[in-house]
């Protein structure tokens, strides 16, 4: 899967999905862009923590996985747009029923993965329903 | 000085699995539900486990209280489901609840104390004015062997608690701890799933731990358990707290509110935490609650707790025990071993 | 932009594409590169330049520098010919043409061969799988759970919301390209397949199933190029490039502009049909980047052939078949012919030379004249769309 110093440089992102803002242009990153696109050398950008809530805009339901993710089948996952603007990938936690368009979302701590018995273990944000007794 | 609990959260899977639902995959005759008093467990998710728990039960904690992160000097978590040997889940924990670098942390264990062990010494730290504010968190996933009579009871949680010297939520009056060498229960390096001595665990271990623990408290205190508005006591089962309870004269109107082990099993470093923030979720202020934790090896920390006017503020600004243990999927024995990874894959 | 002299192909081979246990890539590479040498009639002294798509040498068969491979496995090392590894995920293989046209517009070299290869079999499945994932974005796509196949999904699950494609639509693209795969003799797969049939298959990344997905293939193909002043020289029948373009976009499909368009596509093609002097009508064939169903219904819209969001319907009503207004994948696309992923963007410039030169046997397109390829890197990291004429 990954590898220690890459999974580490990004845990801000991973656990807390910090990003980046452009003050120029008023324009959101996630996952962080040093250069905007927008303004490219006339960027002014700050780091940003986004809350992470969101809502689904499209998804899809994996039942054939990669070796890391095999014994999580079937497992959703959507591209989600945060209220701030940006879009990511993540997935989403509940029943390949529950999950439609336009569903909104918020984010929870979770295991992503782990480099099989020995290695470390990649902790991450991933998604549920936002609606809930919870 | 007053120091005691700024704030508190906790958190739940989702999944659960009725105690009938074992029973009846291993051919069990009997009423297990009844005999233990727990109807059904928490079940964590296939991404779960105790950092997970402790970070959602931080967060919550973090939420309610509006804490500033920064102002965490110390982080203490306890289990007995560490994923790692070595590297600690406090570490974890803190960055992802966003941490400045200007910490202490270190794991504990001490079987289903793990979690009280840490309030004691974020207590410590906190009352030398050393630190400002103490993270303490009590969080497991744990583990039963196939078929074997823990499978009905062990159970994954976990409780967060903020402790301070400012803005209470509940004042800490005094502790009273018990500790002797008393290998009741135990699990060795490597090894998946714990041994016990069955019946030993009873009388020798968490009665005489939670009642000498209780005793003392209580002299210390000058107090009687009329004294006390709520009690709660570690639940391994919903049998063992209620039969301590009566046997140290506290009522059931006391343990009620923080019994909840019938619909959730045992969360080990979890289990008195919880049941004290599910009584923390009902007690107005001025009320007063006696709480005795007990980790098998053994030992028990009694604490008596004072509700402050803080509690007001704070208690409904994130989710109640009473919310989790709503937030109910029910599994099959097949997919709860495979949540578990019982299944060797 | 415009080329500095026109560029055509004198020769073109292909190797049969699918399971090639017997074969080594170095095995494929030497097929395919004789037939294609033969096929122009060019000598090794006259090549003066190698380019080879080539996405994943390395996760495959733990090889890299596989410029240096070909031109040694073609015999070319001791002519020092130059040789240039090139790679855009499964876009490689257009890419590679598209360099080595460069090269000969340039007037830096004569003739030049483009060629492309993958051996994917010598692998798990599993390892296959994360290998072709690398075409996505492996830090915030791959790394939260996304697979390839899922990143499709997702835009087929858009396309249906927003425009009503349905299920059937997209498997009327398994079932058209398979017909026609019956007819290529170097197509992976060569049997007829029903909408039913893809229906049941196994799903992989909701909705898309099994046989909406393109296999995992070994194979090799290469053209050679010359300019069109010398071609004659070569051939009885070159085949004219009229258009190279290529444009990028975001790596990831969340950063899109819009997940039911590949603008790397629209934008490749508008380049191309600018540089050729072209629109859309005036194509007879293409060959387009199905390496799922929906791809190629995305593909037909977003290359001009339909509005947008008619791509499915389109399909069903046999606009894209052999016989209709403009047939699409003539050679069984990727997912019938099959996906060797650096070849196949050589692969459909091979099946346009054929079908230009009216030797498509079964599968020719009547009267064809001018001819499209597009070939996409990842899910629209790259695109490469090439115009052809007899």
């Amino acid at each position: 899967m990954s590898t220690v110093p890459r999974f580490w440089r990004h845990i801000p992102q991973r656990y807390n999905l910090v990003g980046t803002h452009c003050e120029n242009c008023d324009e959101y990153y996630f996952p962080p862009r040093t250069i905007c696109p927008n303004c490219r050398r006339d960027a002014k950008m700050k780091e940003y923590k986004f809350a992470g809530s969101g809502r689904v805009v499209t998804y899809t339901t994996i039942y054939n996985a990669t070796d890391d993710f095999k014994r999580q089948t079937p497992y959703n996952l959507a591209i989600i747009e945060l209220d701030e603007g940006p879009r990511l990938t993540g997935q989403v936690i509940c029943s390949p029923g529950e999950i439609e368009i336009g569903m909104r979302v918020k984010p929870v701590f979770r295991i992503l993965g782990k480099e099989g018995e020995r290695g470390i273990i990649y902790y991450g944000t991933k998604f549920v329903p936002a609606e809930g007794p919870v | 000085m007053a120091a005691g609990i700024v704030s508190y959260g906790v958190y739940l899977p989702r999944y659960r699995i009725r105690a009938e639902e074992i029973a009846r995959v291993w051919g069990e005759k009997e009423d297990m539900a009844k005999n233990l008093n727990v109807f059904e467990k928490s079940v964590p998710d296939f991404d779960e486990d105790a950092v997970t728990i402790a970070v959602e039960a931080a967060r919550n904690a973090i939420k309610r209280g509006s804490i500033d992160p920064a102002r965490l000097g110390a982080i203490y978590a306890g289990s007995e489901s560490h994923p790692y040997a070595v590297k600690p889940t406090g570490t974890i924990v803190g960055e992802a609840i966003g941490v400045d670098h200007e910490l202490t942390a270190a794991d504990f264990e001490f079987a289903c104390k793990a979690g009280t062990a840490a309030v004691q010494a974020c207590l410590g730290l906190v009352s030398a004015n050393l630190i400002d504010l103490g993270l303490a968190i009590g969080t497991d996933t744990s583990q039963g062997a196939p078929g074997d009579a823990l499978e009905y009871t062990a159970a994954a949680g976990g409780a967060a608690y903020i402790i301070g010297r400012e803005n209470l939520a509940a004042e800490i009056e005094g502790f009273y701890s018990f500790t002797t060498d008393t290998p009741d229960f135990w699990r060795r390096e490597g090894m998946p799933y714990p041994e016990h001595g069955g019946r030993f665990t009873g009388e020798p271990g968490y009665f005489k731990h939670v009642a000498s623990a209780t005793r003392g408290l209580l002299k210390k205190m000058r107090t009687i358990p009329e004294d006390y508005d709520y009690a709660v006591f570690h639940q391994p089962n919903g049998k063992f707290p209620v039969r301590v309870a009566r046997m140290l004269g506290f009522s059931m109107d006391q343990i009620e509110p923080g019994l909840v082990v019938p619909w959730i099993g045992n969360t080990y470093s979890g289990s008195s935490l919880i049941g004290l923030a599910a009584t923390l979720d009902v007690a107005r202020p001025g009320e007063r609650i006696f709480l005795a934790s007990f980790g098998s090896g053994a030992g028990s920390d009694a604490f008596s707790i004072r509700v402050c006017d803080g509690i007001e503020d704070i208690r409904d600004r994130a989710p109640r025990v009473r919310d989790y243990i709503k937030d109910a999927v029910y599994l099959d024995y097949a997919v709860y071993a495979k949540h578990k990874g019982k299944l060797r894959l | 932009m415009r080329f500095m002299r026109s560029v055509s192909i004198i020769g073109a081979g292909c190797t049969r594409f699918g399971e090639r246990w017997d074969d080594s890539l170095r095995d494929l590479v030497v097929e395919t590169g004789i037939r294609a040498i033969e096929d122009a009639n060019v000598s090794g002294e006259e090549i003066d330049g190698l380019y080879v798509g080539n996405m994943s040498g390395g996760r495959f068969v733990e090889q890299e520098h596989i410029g240096a491979l070909i031109s040694d496995c073609a015999g070319l090392s001791r002519l020092h010919v130059p040789s240039t590894r090139v790679e855009a995920a499964c876009a490689s293989g257009g890419l590679a043409l598209r360099q080595a046209v460069l090269a000969v517009a340039s007037g830096y070299s004569d003739v030049v061969i483009a060629a492309g290869v993958e051996k994917m079999t010598d692998v798990t499945g599993g390892v296959a799988a994360d290998a072709l994932a690398a075409a996505a974005d492996r830090e915030w796509e791959c790394f939260f759970g996304a697979t390839f196949p899922a990143l499709y999904a997702m835009i087929a699950r858009l396309h249906m919301h927003r425009f009503g494609t349905t299920r059937e639509e997209l498997a009327a693209v398994a079932v058209k390209n398979h017909h026609h795969g019956c007819m290529n003799p170097i197509s992976q797969y060569r049997t007829e397949i029903t909408v039913d049939k893809v229906l049941k298959s196994p799903l992989v990344a909701d909705p898309l199933r099994v046989l909406d997905c393109s296999p995992i293939t070994d194979g090799a193909a290469a053209v050679v190029l010359a300019p069109t002043d010398l071609a004659r020289k070569f051939s009885d029948s070159p085949v004219r490039i009229l258009a190279a373009a290529q444009a990028s976009d975001t790596l990831a499909l969340h950063d899109r502009r819009d997940m039911t368009t590949l603008d790397a596509s629209v934008y490749a093609a508008r380049k191309a049909f600018d540089q050729a002097g072209l629109e859309p009508k005036d194509i007879d064939l293409a060959e387009v980047h199905d390496a799922f169903t929906i791809g190629e219904i995305v593909a037909i819209e977003d290359l001009g052939f339909v509005e947008k969001g008619e791509g499915g319907r389109a399909t069903q009503e046999g606009l894209t078949a052999i016989g209709g207004k403009i047939p699409v994948n003539t050679s069984g696309g990727l997912k019938a012919c099959g996906h060797p992923v650096g070849a196949t963007g050589i692969k459909q410039a091979y099946e346009l030379v054929l079908q230009l030169r009216g030797e498509a046997g079964e599968r020719q397109v009547e009267g064809a004249e001018i001819g499209l390829t597009h070939n996409v890197g990842g899910c629209g990291g790259t695109a490469l769309v090439h115009i052809m004429s007899r």
